[in-house]
């Protein structure tokens, strides 16, 4: 079996400005609903206390919401989670509450509520500031991926292709946080890992291509630069396709048995892999053309690289 | 040319096998058994003769065990069936605590690993299941530092002032000023004979000198950096050897009670259902109490026939012997902010220096003035229940906060004296700002999801592998599952935590790790369309695939070490698997992978073809 079957190098480079366009329009929408409808928060980031609950058959919503409104909770949120037995409760942090003793409040509220008694499955309370820690280190850790790539591309390959990795990766990274803007999916602390985790693994993309273009470089000498890149993206085309779908198996199975803790880290792997791909091959390679790479920047260094295989 | 020398054969068997071994507790399941902890600060647990005491109680009552264990805190008994262990509790429960309401040790419920008793003789432990997965509550506690400033200058403030009249210095008045201690005078002779008492008795003083009119001359006292972090270190550990007995009275298996950062403690709970109960212990301060003894000729005959004089409490004193104690209450252990073995300064017998803060101080001068000669009792609160910590004579009025209880007491008991009166105090009000409550149906869902999800998705990629390479395919998905079981085997030796977002870690690293399998296939595919011979292009592809699997990893790599630099909860359980599984996967898939290779082609003089699936040529190649 194999599939694919190209005879010659797909001229890539040459609709480059369409591939940018596009992104760049994709990219543009994801700003728009960021700054717009903004990131549905997790009670991990924003504080609050969350109940989890579940019934032996499915209870009515509105009673429960009004014996909550009555044990001095207007604001909090009832929704079902998974299946009509199972419930959400949402509480937002109050000055005036006692934060300790909400979760017992709710179950004894719930209790009381009449109709089957509940059986509590979860409760996550976060104080205010914890929230602020967690959204600060997120940012930190972001920023020190984003740092740490390009220095290693940098002193890797060359500070063109830590620009255009970059950039390209970056703008996955706003386009899955465009998704859950727009959808309002949860964004939660595994999320946010998922994140992260797409970043480092789509750079890798970029990497394998990239690693590609240098030994083109080398060899073929006859070749023009976006010749260089064509046969680059065009020999690695079939392992950027396999193995993007095995790692995407992986995550479809995440999102089909993983249940609902999972679901979302899973979507925005799925996300993060689809555009990953799109990305560190048709707009990072396009962006390191447009940025001036060439056949001399890698043949100098020629006698020190001999150094380093041997 | 595609041979690996014996040795490198040899060793990478060797951490396969090592794999293998350290994987296996995780099948053998856990089984229900019995624990036992010491519920005291006080009382030591002898390992040897608890194990004889379970033993022989078992054997009294005819309940068969699977084995004893020991560690240094607690003894473990095993059992076959949850049946026989209620059972069994039972029966140690009578054997350890035959006073219900004042029980000595811990007997509590527990899951111990199944494995054989030689795997866990080699520390091969199943993996630390996270609560997420097991069931339980997670606290995370802010102790209030500020509140602990405070407290500590209120006390200061005693002391400044016991100072002054000690060394005959007059002051215009001391008081607690936000984070200092102000001392007024009326002139500057005074101030500096204060400011020399002050710098001579203590060095945790920073004073400045501040003239706010011509009379009123001020020395303003801060505590220096150094003693607010001795102090902040302080009230850190008191406040975790307190948690420690508090939780005891649990009936935890396994408690976990750690510091994180400088002024945050976590306290992770498994099992435990009962949140309310858990947060009033947790939360409970003050359970330490000083009352007076009455000494009337003849009461204590009189309680003890029966008839308790009213307004009085009957007591056990540590010796044994009988004390009626007043109902009502001196101080209560919110007065206490510190208690130290020591030694009498004149006699040099054994002692325990106990602090006060400035409320408690004048309380206690108070109380002492007026009963000079009688006998006052310390108790301390466990469980409701009320024990006579000590019972000291008052030999005369104690003013300034600084008491010392001195007299038939040896170092030991001084030691255990000291460290009972801290356990009954908190050095600093605690808040609860995070909490986590994972219900056990829920862990063992999450258990079963983690697990399907990443099975279903190792067979789909195995079904491709196969299908799509053939021989090489099979390679690589032995080379994969080498990597899950290295991957278990590490995580069961580091005992670390594994948590749900962690077992996603552990599908998505092995998705991610068949990368490096492909990249080598594809290229030996490549060198074979180039037209270079089997063995070639196998020893061709390896070498190449390898610069940029190290490239990619590394890239992976760092994102892993970010979230693991930053992450906290369920991001770093991710992290620690994200990264371990990306170093176990660079060994499976180019080592292991090449070995099996190796084995089967490298040893044939003549190789024809590979079994790597269709290798398209071109025409005019």
């Amino acid at each position: 079996m194999e599939f694919f079957r190209i005879k010659k190098d797909i001229p890539f480079m040459r609709h480059a400005l369409v591939f940018n366009v596009i992104s760049l329009l994709t990219f543009a929408l994801a700003v728009f609903f960021l700054a717009t409808r903004g990131l549905h928060l997790s009670v991990e980031f924003t504080g609050g206390t969350l109940v989890e609950v579940s019934y032996a058959e499915a209870p009515q919503l509105e009673p429960i919401r009004s014996a909550l409104a009555g044990s001095g909770y207007p604001d909090a949120q009832v929704q079902n989670f998974g299946s009509a037995r199972d419930l959400l409760i949402r509480l937002p942090n109050r000055e005036d509450l006692d934060t300790s003793r909400v979760s017992e409040t709710v179950m004894s509220t719930l209790q009381q509520a009449g109709g089957p008694a509940p059986e509590l499955r979860r409760v996550e309370f976060v104080g205010p500031q914890v929230g602020k820690e967690l959204a600060a280190d997120g940012s930190m850790a972001l920023l020190l991926v984003i740092v740490g790539i390009m220095i290693y591309l940098a002193l890797r390959f060359e500070w063109r292709f830590a620009v255009s990795a970059i950039i390209a990766n970056l703008h996955d990274v706003i386009i899955i946080l465009g998704f859950f803007a727009f959808f309002q999916w949860e964004f939660s602390l595994p999320v946010l890992a998922a994140v992260l985790a797409v970043l480092g693994y789509s750079v890798n993309e970029s990497v394998v291509v990239f690693d590609r273009v240098r030994e083109t470089f080398k060899k073929k000498r006859a070749m023009s630069t976006p010749q260089v890149l064509d046969h680059a993206i065009t020999s690695t085309i079939s392992r950027t396709v396999i193995t993007h779908g095995s790692t995407q198996v992986m995550v479809l199975s995440m999102l089909l048995f993983g249940g609902e803790t999972l679901y979302y880290f899973a979507l925005a792997l799925t996300i993060g892999i689809c555009f990953g791909i799109y990305s560190s091959v048709l707009v990072a390679s396009p962006l390191v053309m447009w940025l001036g790479v060439s056949r001399e920047q890698f043949i100098k260094p020629k006698k020190e690289k001999e150094e380093a295989v041997v | 040319m595609n041979r690996y020398p014996l040795w490198k054969n040899l060793l990478i068997g060797l951490v396969l096998l090592w794999g293998l071994l350290y994987t296996l507790p995780n099948f053998y399941g856990e089984v229900p058994a019995v624990q036992v902890s010491s519920a005291k600060a006080t009382l030591k647990l002898d390992a040897a003769a608890t194990t004889d005491r379970i033993a022989g109680a078992l054997k009294a009552a005819g309940i068969d065990n699977t084995g004893i264990f020991s560690d240094a805190n607690s003894v473990r008994a095993r059992f076959k069936d949850t049946e026989t262990q209620l059972r069994a509790k039972d029966v140690i429960e009578q054997a350890f605590n035959p006073d219900a309401s004042d029980p000595s040790y811990v007997v509590a419920l527990n899951l111990l690993s199944a494995s054989p008793s030689w795997l866990t003789s080699i520390q091969a432990l199943p993996m630390y299941l996270g609560l997420d997965l097991r069931g339980g509550v997670h606290f995370l506690l802010e102790v209030d530092m500020p509140g602990a400033l405070v407290k500590r200058l209120d006390s200061t403030t005693g002391d400044l002032r016991t100072l002054m009249r000690d060394k005959s210095v007059r002051h215009a008045g001391i008081t607690r000023e936000g984070n200092t201690v102000v001392i007024r005078f009326r002139d500057a002779a005074q101030r500096e004979a204060g400011r020399r008492a002050i710098l001579d008795s203590t060095a945790d003083l920073q004073l400045v000198e501040r003239d706010d009119s011509a009379d009123d001359l001020k020395l303003v006292a801060t505590l220096t950096p150094q003693a607010q972090q001795t102090m902040r270190d302080f009230a850190i550990k008191q406040n975790i050897t307190t948690l420690h007995n508090r939780i005891n009275e649990l009936g935890v298996a396994e408690p976990v009670i750690q510091q994180q950062g400088a002024e945050r403690i976590v306290v992770q709970l498994p099992g435990v259902q009962d949140v309310a109960k858990a947060k009033d212990i947790l939360g409970r301060t003050a359970t330490l109490e000083v009352r007076m003894v009455d000494d009337t000729p003849g009461a204590i005959e009189q309680a003890l026939a029966g008839s308790v004089p009213f307004g009085t409490e009957l007591y056990t004193e540590r010796g044994g012997s009988p004390l009626l104690v007043k109902k009502q209450v001196v101080l209560t252990g919110d007065r206490l902010t510190d208690a130290q073995p020591g030694f009498d300064g004149q006699t040099n017998e054994p002692a325990v220096h106990l602090t006060l803060d400035a409320a408690g101080a004048r309380i206690f001068r108070d109380v002492t003035r007026e009963n000079v000669g009688k006998r006052m009792a310390i108790l301390l609160f466990e469980k409701g229940k009320g024990e006579v910590v000590t019972a000291p004579v008052i030999r005369s009025e104690i003013g300034g906060g600084r008491v010392q209880i001195s007299g038939r007491m040896s170092t030991v008991e001084a030691n255990d004296v000291a460290l009972l009166l801290r356990a009954g105090s908190l050095a600093a009000p605690m808040e609860i700002i995070e909490e986590r409550t994972v219900g056990p149906s829920l862990g063992a869902e999450n258990i079963q999801k983690g697990f399907n999800s990443t099975l279903w998705g190792f067979l789909a990629i195995v079904v491709f592998m196969c299908a799509y390479y053939l021989l090489f395919g099979l390679v690589s998905s032995i080379a994969l599952a080498a990597n899950l079981l290295l991957l278990v085997a590490l995580l069961s030796l580091l005992q670390a935590t594994l948590t749900l977002p962690g077992i996603a870690a552990m599908a998505l690293t092995l998705g991610m790790a068949i990368d490096a399998n492909v990249l080598i296939n594809e290229r030996i595919r490549e060198e074979l369309r180039n037209g270079a011979s089997p063995q070639a292009a196998i020893a061709a592809g390896y070498d190449r695939a390898w610069d940029t699997i190290l490239d990619s990893n590394i890239t992976t790599l760092i994102a892993g070490i970010a979230l693991l630099v930053f992450g906290s909860g369920p991001v770093r359980g991710f992290a620690v698997v994200h990264c371990l599984g990306i170093l176990t996967s660079m060994f499976s898939a180019i080592l292991v992978s090449r070995m099996l290779i190796n084995f089967i082609y490298g040893r044939r003089r003549k190789v024809d073809s590979l079994s790597i699936g269709q290798v398209w040529k071109p025409e005019g190649k």
